[in-house]
Formats: C-alpha cells, sequence, structure tokens
C-alpha cells in the first residue's frame, strides 16, 4: 500500500510527464515530504495587512508598442527540432490533447 | 423507447414522462485582436504564411528570452471591455496554465487567472434577454498541431503568442438561439470596435460550449462541454442536439448513461457529439504568476482614450436607423451588421439627403454585387462605387431623370465598371423619355388586341392600367415616364 507522501510523488512525476518506478517513488516519498515540510514554515509568518506580491522587483507597465520585427528564418527556427518533415516540426502522434 | 421531447419555449417537455427540462448554458469565445504583432513579441500575427516562419525566441520559449506585452494589444481589449459595459480593473497581471502538448512550445501558455483584466459586463438580445459576462482576459494564442499527415503529428508555431481575449459569459444562455444570438451580436461588436476581425474560417473567433440539463425545480447537473464548433450555425446545431442527448440519457433512468462530466466534439458531418476524453484526473494546470512580466496598469487616463476611439455600436445604429432615418427594421439590420456597409449608408444618406432610397439601393443592389465574381469585391469598400456616387444615382433618379428601372440598369453598369451615374445615363441613352408622340407610340401598341382590358378601364376600373404600363416600359427599355405612360394609356382609352 503506497503512502499518501508516495501518492503525492506519483502525481507530481505525472503532472511533470516523468515515469518513476515504484522504488523511486518510495525512495523520495520522505524527501518531498520534509521539503514541503520546510515550506510549511512560510505559513507561521504573519500576512495580516501585507499586500500579494507580484514580482521581487516591483516593476510595472511594461509595454511594447505594435512593431513588427523580423522573426527567424524556417531553418534557424527548425534548427534544434527532434525531427523535421518538410517545414514542420514531427513529432509523436499526439491526438486529443487540450486546446 | 425512447421519449419524444418537444420544445414549450426555452423549455423541453418529455412526452413520456411530463418532465419539464431546464437548459443551463455557458459559452466561452476566444478572439483574436487586430494587432500586427504577437502579445509578447514582435513576429508578425500570421494566417496562411509558410510554417513556420513567424517566430523567434520569444515565442518558442527559448531560455532566457523575454516576453514583453504589446501595448495595442491591451488598448484594443480594453476597447471590447468598454463596449460591453464591463469593468475593467485598474491593473491586473499574467499567470503560467501549465500543461504538455506538441503545440505549446514553452509547456505553459501565458494566460491571466486570479487579476483578469476585465469582469462583468453583458449583452443584450434582440429578444430582449440579456446575457452577462463574466470576466474577459487576456492570454496567448498556441500553435497548430496537424495530425492527418503521415505516422507523425506536425507542429506550426505561426500562431503561437498570437493575441486572444477569451470571453466568458455566465450560465445566461437556455436556448440554441439565444447562443446563436449572443454570438452574433458578440461578433458585431468586437468588428465595431476594431477589436477583432473575427472571421471564423480564419480561426480568429472560436467558441466552446458548456451545457447541462436539469429538471424544473431542481439544482443544475453535471456540465458537458462541447468543442470544434465552427460556426454559429454549428454552435446552435451542437446545443441542440447535446440538449436532447442529454435529456434522453436521464430519461433512459440508466445510470451507466448518464451525462459525466467531459469534453466532447462536435462532428458536423454526422449532426453528433462524441467524446473526447473524460476529465477523470481533473484538470491540474498549477497556474502561478509569470515571473517574466510585471502586473499592468489600466490608468483612468488611457481608459478614456479607448472610450473616446469607441464607435456608436451597432444596437445604437439600429435603433437611430429605425427612429430617426425612417428605416425598417428589418433594412436596419441588414446595413448594421457589416460596419463598413454602415458608414457607407450614412454617407450615401448624407450626402443625398434620403435615407430610405440610400437603404434600398444598398440592400437590394450594392450589397448583391459583393462576393460576385463580376465586381470581384468581397467588402463593400472594394467596391468601385463610392457613397458620393450612390449619392449622384439617388439624386438623378429623385429629378425624374431617370426612372428606378432604368436606375437598376445604371447602378449595375457603376458596380462593374466604376463608371459615374450621369455618365452611363447619357452613354446608355437611359434618360426618362418625356416626348408625347414617342410615348404615344407606344401605349398605342401595347393596346393592340386589349380589349378586355379597355373595357375594364372604361367601366371605371383603373387598376387594370396597371397590367398594360409593364409592356409600355419594356417597349421603352425602361425609359418611358411611368406616370406620363398610365396618364396617356388612360387618355387614349376613354377617346377611343
Amino acid at each position: 500500500m503506497a503512502s499518501s507522501d508516495e501518492e503525492l510523488v506519483r502525481r507530481t512525476a505525472e503532472l511533470a510527464r516523468l515515469s518513476i518506478t515504484p522504488a523511486e517513488a518510495a525512495h523520495l516519498a520522505p524527501q518531498f515530504a520534509r521539503i514541503l515540510e520546510h515550506f510549511k514554515t512560510l505559513s507561521d509568518v504573519d500576512l495580516e495587512g501585507v499586500e500579494p506580491t507580484t514580482g521581487a522587483f516591483g516593476l510595472r507597465d511594461v509595454l511594447r508598442a505594435d512593431e513588427p520585427r523580423a522573426s527567424l528564418t524556417q531553418d534557424e527556427a527548425l534548427a534544434n527540432a527532434p525531427e523535421r518533415i518538410e517545414d514542420f516540426y514531427s513529432v509523436p502522434k499526439t491526438i486529443g490533447g487540450d486546446a | 423507447m425512447s421519449a419524444t421531447i418537444e420544445r414549450d419555449g426555452d423549455v423541453w417537455v418529455s412526452s413520456r414522462t411530463g418532465t419539464r427540462w431546464h437548459v443551463v448554458c455557458g459559452l466561452e469565445v476566444h478572439a483574436q485582436l487586430r494587432t500586427r504583432t504577437k502579445l509578447f513579441c514582435g513576429c508578425e500575427t500570421s494566417f496562411g504564411d509558410p510554417p513556420n516562419s513567424r517566430t523567434c525566441p520569444v515565442c518558442t520559449g527559448q531560455p532566457g528570452s523575454l516576453p514583453v506585452l504589446n501595448e495595442e494589444a491591451l488598448a484594443l481589449a480594453v476597447r471590447a471591455a468598454l463596449a460591453i459595459g464591463a469593468d475593467v480593473a485598474p491593473w491586473s497581471k499574467f499567470d503560467r496554465k501549465n500543461y504538455f502538448y506538441c503545440d505549446i512550445p514553452k509547456n505553459y501558455q501565458i494566460s491571466q487567472f486570479d487579476r483578469p483584466y476585465c469582469t462583468g459586463g453583458g449583452i443584450d438580445l434582440p429578444s430582449g434577454r440579456r446575457i452577462r459576462l463574466h470576466r474577459i482576459h487576456l492570454e496567448e494564442d498556441a500553435g497548430k498541431a496537424i495530425h492527418d499527415r503521415g505516422t507523425t503529428t506536425l507542429v506550426d508555431l505561426n500562431r503561437a503568442g498570437t493575441p486572444l481575449i477569451e470571453s466568458v459569459t455566465e450560465a445566461d444562455v437556455t436556448s440554441p438561439e439565444d447562443a446563436f444570438d449572443y454570438l452574433t451580436a458578440l461578433k458585431e461588436i468586437l468588428i465595431y470596435v476594431g477589436a477583432s476581425n473575427a472571421d471564423m474560417e480564419k480561426g480568429e473567433l472560436r467558441c466552446d460550449v458548456n451545457v447541462s440539463v436539469h429538471p424544473a425545480g431542481e439544482g443544475w447537473r453535471t456540465k458537458v462541454e462541447v468543442k470544434n464548433l465552427n460556426s454559429f450555425r454549428n454552435v446552435a446545431a451542437a446545443l441542440e442536439h447535446e440538449i436532447l442527448r442529454q435529456i434522453q440519457a436521464y430519461e433512459s433512468g440508466d445510470e451507466s448513461r448518464y451525462p459525466v462530466q467531459e469534453t466532447r466534439l462536435w462532428d458536423a458531418d454526422k449532426l453528433v457529439t462524441r467524446s473526447m476524453r473524460s476529465k477523470e484526473a481533473a484538470d491540474d494546470y498549477r497556474y502561478f504568476t509569470e515571473p517574466d512580466l510585471p502586473p499592468v496598469t489600466v490608468s483612468p487616463s488611457f481608459l478614456e482614450r479607448q472610450r473616446g476611439m469607441l464607435p456608436e455600436l451597432p444596437a445604437a445604429r439600429r435603433t437611430r436607423y429605425v427612429r430617426e432615418l425612417g428605416l425598417s427594421a428589418y433594412d436596419a439590420d441588414v446595413l448594421v451588421a457589416d460596419r463598413a456597409v454602415a458608414d457607407f449608408f450614412e454617407a450615401a444618406a448624407r450626402i443625398s439627403g434620403r435615407p430610405k432610397e440610400a437603404a434600398n439601393w444598398i440592400s437590394n443592389e450594392v450589397l448583391r454585387a459583393l462576393g460576385d465574381a463580376q465586381t470581384g469585391a468581397s467588402t463593400i469598400d472594394d467596391l468601385p462605387v463610392k457613397p458620393h456616387d450612390l449619392a449622384e444615382l439617388i439624386e438623378l433618379v429623385a429629378k425624374g431623370t431617370i426612372h428606378t428601372a432604368a436606375g437598376r440598369t445604371v447602378i449595375r453598369e457603376m458596380l462593374e465598371s466604376g463608371t459615374a451615374a450621369a455618365e452611363v445615363v447619357e452613354r446608355l441613352g437611359l434618360e426618362q423619355v418625356e416626348d408625347e408622340s414617342q410615348l404615344e407610340d407606344w401605349c398605342r401598341a401595347a393596346l393592340e388586341g386589349k380589349d378586355a382590358i379597355v373595357a375594364d378601364v372604361k367601366d371605371g376600373k383603373e387598376k387594370a392600367l396597371g397590367a398594360l404600363i409593364g409592356p409600355v416600359m419594356q417597349a421603352s427599355g425602361g425609359k418611358a415616364n411611368p406616370q406620363k405612360v398610365r396618364e396617356i394609356l388612360k387618355r387614349l382609352i376613354l377617346e377611343s
């Protein structure tokens, strides 16, 4: 019977599209638990009256004008494609993903 | 045996159980903003370009690249929000929506999650119903995956990063007709304010539907999402089908057939929806604030500048055409449906001072020339006839220089060749014939052997004259003045 920590590891791996063996899950589960425990200390901080931050630098309103710039050539864009067919990236058949 | 389901307004009634079913439906619409470049990089937005020719390190998610928001995209999005009376947030931020799919090169889509730029608003439908909007947010489009060529999936990233607004309605839609009317009105507004070209064939407008049914008086049931709806007619047809499918499933009493929360695809050939994948592991997008994009402020002055750029909206125009210009509701609809046509009409009406005539010529003749191989024009602006040209024709008819029938010949020639009205009239010799002896010759010819009509007219049945005017007009090539023809015919008959 897998522990709830192992279940969390398995679920996280699934979301990250990583395949792990039950042995790996069992090995990682206590490490996961320690990491999460460590981050729990953050919830002890009193945030009364503190606005949630949206970034570390306090930047706002970085905008650009709607002016075209040169794109990469097709050959440049496809240079590191795992496989190229004509001018497309070619990937394993994947039907019915998200939109 | 499945039950017969009949419509009673917005209620679906089962003939077998007598159950009155209500529909709960919300629409999600993605509209492409009318910018030159993508949302976060300077690549040009693209349609029909060679595959992967409009990409750069930013929109393909290369390490070290930084997205920067396109100000025009924000302006257009704000204008769309103002046009539907929504609240524009004083500031908003971007979030990463994480998922893996081959058309999304970064493995996340930059979207807005908990701080969308716009909430609320609504659209009033011609039926009097109001569809409220829940929110609108900015997001980037994904690329295009092609599955039907060869053994692999082919990916074109030209579309990745294209600016979109996603609008989500409240669950106010209660019938396929509501959905159709809402989409029509939304599209009109987006085009009017210049926010989007909203061309469904180019994928600039896409709609997903969420729908569930429940017996009157009971709580909402499981909702089903329907995708792959590439026209408003398909949205209405898919909704109709899905409503009936869900009701039949519940009425079967067989729990294994009950609707489950899932995404279904509309098959426009077979006219059915079919299951795409069930959401057994509820999507977990792990949204978090996009660290590469700082929050964006919409200042009161920016907001006012965008408000100042809003044109008169379709609903207001329609009302004004009927109330102030005296057009029929039908004509007003026809003209307002396309902003360029409405603008053309207004100019022609203003120059000629005759709005009704302008409306008639446009809906009967000018619009017919669109999509016509002869003119090769797809929009009214492509036509060689401009509003002042039409106004000139209207005046020629009003002054009696030419008859309306001849006017039709003239406008067709104008639309084909771009020649001015007066020139066509002169070249084709269409000026109305006022010469009495010429008119009399035509009338005498028309009277040959028409003793029955002559007798009727003598009996005081003047209506019978109508049957004679047509042949005279034809003989004259549309050049006879029909008023004079009527007088002459009457005189000749009574004198005979």
